[in-house]
């Protein structure tokens, strides 16, 4: 359609709107973590990198850091591992229940998240806790796990889709065994679904608070969660908003390498 | 014979190794931990010991439907899931048209990566960030005019805040939509002489439905479901999820709490059926 010079202006002045809607509160963390005002008075006064080397050194928000990157770890290698394979079941077989598997999988991401908490943390506490397994990081992890899967299986499964089998055939036909076709073709194809899928994960991990807070054992505390119980305290704010500046300078990393990954569609599906 | 030419071999085996540990987790984990919740939602706890009932009873969902409160704060989450989900239309079908339709494809690259890269920030450092923003005396305040100018913590806040957090969710949907419809048919239109907002309306608009249904799962799931941002930026404010927490928490009654919770699943079951029919849920 042919829009006037005064459409396409319109236009160009609302998307540079939008983006300033998007962009200006993350700007706004960013100049804060150097206002000198521990309150954040507007506008800022004068400028100190205090707060940052106060951060540096708050022993709370580094070992909560810690656990969040093994929780995300380990959430991300178990939702490697099974949705790998029910992408492979899904994409290479027929059986019972198909349809009603993929929409499953969809689940723990679909329903709200204190749903899924509630459900993880009470069957939890009445199956797993008397067999002597308490909940700690190990429930955080199985928690994230479950709603994790959903990100490597799309990415694997769509991978499998638009690959085919033809590759894999070829390469028994030349009498490759089994183990030889997946780790010289079938991996090499699926590598940077993986990558793409994993990275999701381990971000959707890495930011979860709602699942975690129902499954995270005593003295657990992940980084989302320090930061939510440090944000209500107003002589921790400085401190909260320099490490709220550090993540938003980190984002910019999985988006990045995601386009050299494979182009601006592997972030797309954040979910 | 090795274990992998017998895998090889025998596919039901194979198939039955690949999704045994997966279906063990999904199936019978998580759905056995969803059915107990919905199992619990029919008990009660004894008001002395605290201790769980388990005799089966309506009790729960009848309070759920006769107290005012309930029937408030659900209509309050439904609102507001809705408002933020007309907010978040509102502002992504213009900018997801010109980024795909008017911008140059240059331009267009990184205008999906500007969209995409807040995607990656953390959900609560966008909370926190508005938390600032709204504060007593914060540079919304500032900016109309002095402290408590500006709207401050509250259900305003709330939608705002939720709105924000979630139209990326929106915006790539509908450009993904978009980017789908060739150029020609917008041209044919404007040959036979549709002028700029009719061929929107007539063309655009209908194509779009299923991607803008397909955002709109998110926006208002998500803003449904949140209780992190209700208690960050909402002041009093209460919505399902903060009632369903304080009955976990302080008031420690998991059934009622159980029974509270299947109510935004139900209005989600729904939501999807009633959109599924537009083939929203291809376009996820």
């Amino acid at each position: 359609m042919t829009l006037s010079p005064w459409a396409r202006w319109a236009m160009r002045v609302f998307m540079g709107a939008g983006l300033g809607f998007i962009y200006a509160p993350l700007m706004l963390v960013l100049i804060n973590s150097f206002n000198g005002d521990r309150t954040f008075g507007w506008p800022p006064h004068d400028f100190t990198l205090r707060w940052w080397s106060s951060a540096w050194d708050n022993s709370g928000a580094r070992d909560a850091l810690w656990t969040s990157v093994e929780a995300g770890l380990g959430a991300t290698a178990i939702a490697l591992v099974l949705g790998t394979m029910v992408a492979f079941a899904v994409q290479r077989f027929k059986f019972f229940g198909r349809d009603t598997l993929s929409l499953l999988i969809v689940l723990p991401i679909a329903l709200p998240g204190i749903v899924t908490g509630i459900a993880l943390d009470s069957a939890w506490r009445s199956v797993v806790e008397p067999l002597g397994v308490g909940k700690g990081l190990f429930s955080v992890i199985v928690g994230h796990a479950t709603f994790c899967v959903v990100t490597v299986y799309n990415n694997v499964l769509a991978r499998l889709r638009r690959t085919g089998t033809n590759l894999e055939e070829a390469s028994a036909d030349l009498g490759a065994v089994p183990g030889q076709t997946f780790r010289y073709v079938t991996f090499p194809l699926i590598r940077s679904a993986l990558l793409a899928g994993g990275l999701l994960a381990f971000a959707l991990s890495f930011d979860e608070i709602i699942v975690t807070t129902f499954t995270a054992g005593p003295g657990i505390t992940t980084l989302p969660i320090w930061i939510f119980n440090n944000l209500f305290r107003p002589n921790q704010a400085p401190v909260v908003n320099v490490v709220a500046a550090i993540l938003i300078v980190l984002s910019v990393l999985p988006v990045w390498f995601a386009q050299r990954l494979a182009g601006p569609e592997a972030g797309a599906s954040r979910t | 014979m090795s274990l992998g030419s017998f895998l090889h071999r025998h596919p039901r085996v194979r198939l039955t190794a690949l999704l045994s540990a997966p279906v063990l987790w999904l199936v019978v984990a998580y759905l056995g931990a969803l059915a107990v919740l919905l199992v619990s939602a029919f008990w009660s706890v004894n008001g002395f010991t605290g201790d769980l009932v388990k005799v089966v009873s309506l009790d729960n969902f009848r309070t759920l439907f006769a107290e005012a409160v309930y029937r408030n704060v659900t209509l309050r989450s439904v609102g507001v899931a809705a408002a933020v989900t007309a907010i978040c239309v509102v502002l992504a079908v213009p900018m997801a048209f010109f980024m795909a339709k008017v911008a140059s494809p240059r331009s267009r690259h990184w205008l999906v990566i500007a969209i995409l890269t807040p995607l990656w920030a953390s959900y609560l450092v966008k909370a926190y960030a508005w938390r600032v923003l709204l504060a007593n005396g914060g540079p919304i305040d500032w900016v109309l005019g002095g402290p408590g100018h500006g709207p401050g913590y509250g259900l305003f806040a709330v939608i705002l805040v939720l709105s924000y957090l979630w139209l990326p969710y929106m915006i790539l949907p509908i450009y993904a939509g978009l980017e789908r419809l060739p150029d020609s048919m917008l041209e044919a239109s404007a040959d036979l002489g549709a002028r700029a907002w009719r061929t929107f309306r007539a063309i655009v608009l209908p194509i779009l439905i299923p991607s803008i249904f397909a955002g709109s799962i998110f926006t208002f799931s998500l803003s449904l479901g949140d209780y992190i941002t209700v208690q960050i930026v909402g002041g009093k404010t209460q919505m399902i999820g903060n009632v369903v927490y304080a009955n976990i928490g302080a008031a420690n009654n998991l059934p009622f709490a159980a029974a509270l919770a299947t109510v935004p699943v139900v209005i989600m079951v729904i939501y999807l059926i009633a959109v599924r029919r537009s083939g929203a849920l291809e376009e996820l």
